[in-house]
């Protein structure tokens, strides 16, 4: 029996790691690029196609639209064997060709070529050489720099999230490519974790972990798997923010009575108090800027929005519409505001622009919480309740894209996306 | 029925005990009034003499026929206000933690329903936590034997999506030391 159990572990566990998030676009609005992305020559011999990556990642980002090869051969993956005349009757406005070549030493060579079939021209061209493994990477990478070239925003698609997975009793912080492949769990335990959040360089985790029957925060180091209590005082201690520069951290702590924002090293010490209210203060986000730090405020009677400086000192309301605005998460720009706002008993992700103070509702949900920006400002992933379920979705800041990522099993929660890759 | 007896009898000298000093915390809840006021006029002398709980036998906190067993105070949507149906189980373990267990230390963890987001839930859930503490601060249990934590949303004990399991959720634990 006992190893019945034991081998059911190992399936379950098994069935865990497997598991994994899927993306599908819901709604898409707005102009698309059209693009054709072609098989790379040889790549059917490596365990990954990396046009397939490319393709899906361009595809999910909802402003570009696959264009159908149908009809043409055989297909180009030289420059030589491109005719724009075909593109052009295909009304594609982009090209991606390349091919895959075997290196002596086991590893590979990808190289692809942008171009731009109205004026002919390429537009980019790479080569890198990789280990096969690093096949989904560098479609990644691929997919990065011509999303780039043709929006001119920064490509998000060799990011990281985080999130929480709930099956029963358990929970896992999983890491995952933005993507939702290589899922792999950092922590687990059979008590809650929440609000996890990547430090600026993306080497750290902090989070909530209810191990000690009560919230604390914990600060993990991903690359070597140690974990550092950074703060267990008296009552709660949650929601913690990491300063731009990685080296503090604000959180939301009981220690003198209701829930009070401080400050304090992300290595752990003495925190300093920012807030002294008498109501609830919580949910610090830091500006990009470092200047300010925004949070959820129940001063005035709801729960609502204010901004101070990150040394603390007086707070002013930026929310005023509505009863209940809270979990503030700044864009990567500084000029907006996403958060939880509660409208007729729904609760729905929102964008405060602060420069108009113009408020937009970017989900149509019933449960929508934790907002959080892809490092190009460009896709909030937020997490909502579908069929009871926790579950991931994204929408884009302008509200035109949805997305939904789904997974087999359990609910999902607590999303944060992590920092664009250093290299 | 003896056992309702014994409830009541217990409560009302709890009650009795608390009357020293009524309570008033007015940011617990406004519309609450004092416990003595719930007393039909006795003095302690016209209540029966009650043996301690754990003269009856066993630990009275697991006698499911003592007042100490229960331990969940629940909430209004919305609301940290200690409702005064309440009020005697609150005493009960005010006056446990005075008269019986007095290096008892206990912590009291708030609860919120799934509505809302997650951490200003856990910080809802604290703030409940706080007003149960509040109360039997009053009721003479010292502050330091009291530390009051929360887990949100995160640990609802009925699992469905409506009313009915919301306000089982939103509730407030007394926990006392290994529980």
């Amino acid at each position: 029996m006992k190893r019945f159990l034991l081998l059911l572990g190992v399936f379950l566990f098994a069935c865990a790691a497997r598991a994994q998030l899927t993306f599908d676009i819901t709604t898409s609005g707005g102009r698309q690029i059209p693009i054709a992305v072609m098989p790379m020559a040889g790549e059917s011999r490596q365990p990954q196609a990396v046009s397939e990556v490319v393709a899906a990642d361009l595809s999910r980002s909802g402003l570009f639209k696959l264009v159908n090869a149908g009809g043409i051969t055989p297909l180009p993956s030289e420059p030589s064997e491109v005719n724009f005349g075909d593109w052009t009757a295909r009304a594609a406005e982009a090209l991606v060709i390349g091919k895959i070549e075997p290196q002596a030493d086991g590893r590979v060579e990808v190289r692809f070529r942008l171009f731009d079939v109205q004026k002919s021209a390429q537009l980019a061209s790479f080569a890198y050489v990789v280990a096969p493994g690093q096949l989904r990477a560098t479609g990644h990478r691929i997919a990065d720099v011509i999303y780039e070239r043709l929006t001119g925003d920064k490509g998000v698609f060799s990011t990281k999230i985080t999130y929480v997975v709930k099956r029963g009793r358990r929970y896992e912080l999983q890491v995952a490519d933005a993507d939702g492949f290589n899922a792999q769990s950092v922590l687990a335990s059979n008590e809650p974790i929440i609000s996890p959040a990547w430090s600026p360089d993306g080497s750290r985790l902090a989070y909530v972990s209810f191990d000690q029957k009560k919230p604390v925060v914990v600060v993990q180091n991903l690359a070597q798997g140690t974990t550092r209590v950074i703060a267990n005082f008296r009552g709660n201690n949650s929601a913690p923010a990491w300063s731009p520069d990685g080296r503090t951290l604000a959180v939301a702590l009981t220690k003198d009575g209701l829930t009070q924002v401080y400050r304090m090293s992300a290595n752990g010490g003495e925190p300093q108090r920012l807030t002294e209210s008498t109501g609830i203060d919580t949910q610090p986000a830091f500006s990009p800027d470092g200047q300010w730090i925004a949070f959820t405020s129940d001063r005035g009677g709801t729960p609502q929005i204010y901004r101070m400086p990150a040394a603390g000192g007086p707070a002013q309301r930026i929310t005023f519409e509505g009863t209940y605005n809270v979990g503030p998460r700044y864009s990567p720009d500084g000029k907006s505001i996403a958060y939880v706002q509660r409208d007729g008993g729904r609760y729905r992700i929102a964008l405060l622009e602060l420069a108009t103070s113009q408020v937009t509702v970017l989900t149509e949900g019933s449960l929508d919480d934790s907002p959080s920006f892809a490092p190009n400002g460009k896709i909030i992933l937020y997490e909502a309740q579908v069929g009871g379920r926790g579950q991931l979705a994204a929408v884009s800041s302008d509200g035109r894209v949805r997305q939904r990522l789904t997974s087999a099993a359990g609910d999902v929660q607590d999303p944060a996306w992590g920092p664009l890759p250093t290299n | 029925m003896k056992n309702t007896a014994l409830i009541i009898a217990t409560a009302l000298l709890a009650a009795a005990c608390a009357s020293k000093e009524p309570i008033t915390s007015p940011q617990v809840e406004d519309k609450s009034k004092p416990l003595a006021d719930n007393r039909s006029g006795g003095s302690t002398a016209d209540v029966k003499p009650v043996p301690p709980p754990d003269r009856i036998g066993g630990d009275p906190l697991k006698d499911p026929n003592s007042p100490l067993a229960k331990r969940s105070v629940y909430f209004d949507f919305d609301s940290n206000a200690v409702k005064d149906e309440y009020r005697n189980l609150i005493t009960a373990h005010s006056r446990y933690m005075t008269a019986d267990k007095r290096d008892a230390r206990i912590r009291i963890e708030g609860n919120c329903d799934e509505r809302g987001s997650r951490e200003y839930n856990l910080a809802l859930g604290q703030r409940r936590a706080e007003a149960v503490k509040k109360v039997m601060t009053v009721l003479g249990v010292q502050d330091g034997r009291i530390e009051t934590t929360s887990y949100g949303e995160e640990k609802p004990m009925a699992m469905g999506h409506d009313e009915s399991s919301w306000a089982q959720n939103r509730r407030a634990d007394i926990k006392y030391p290994g529980e």
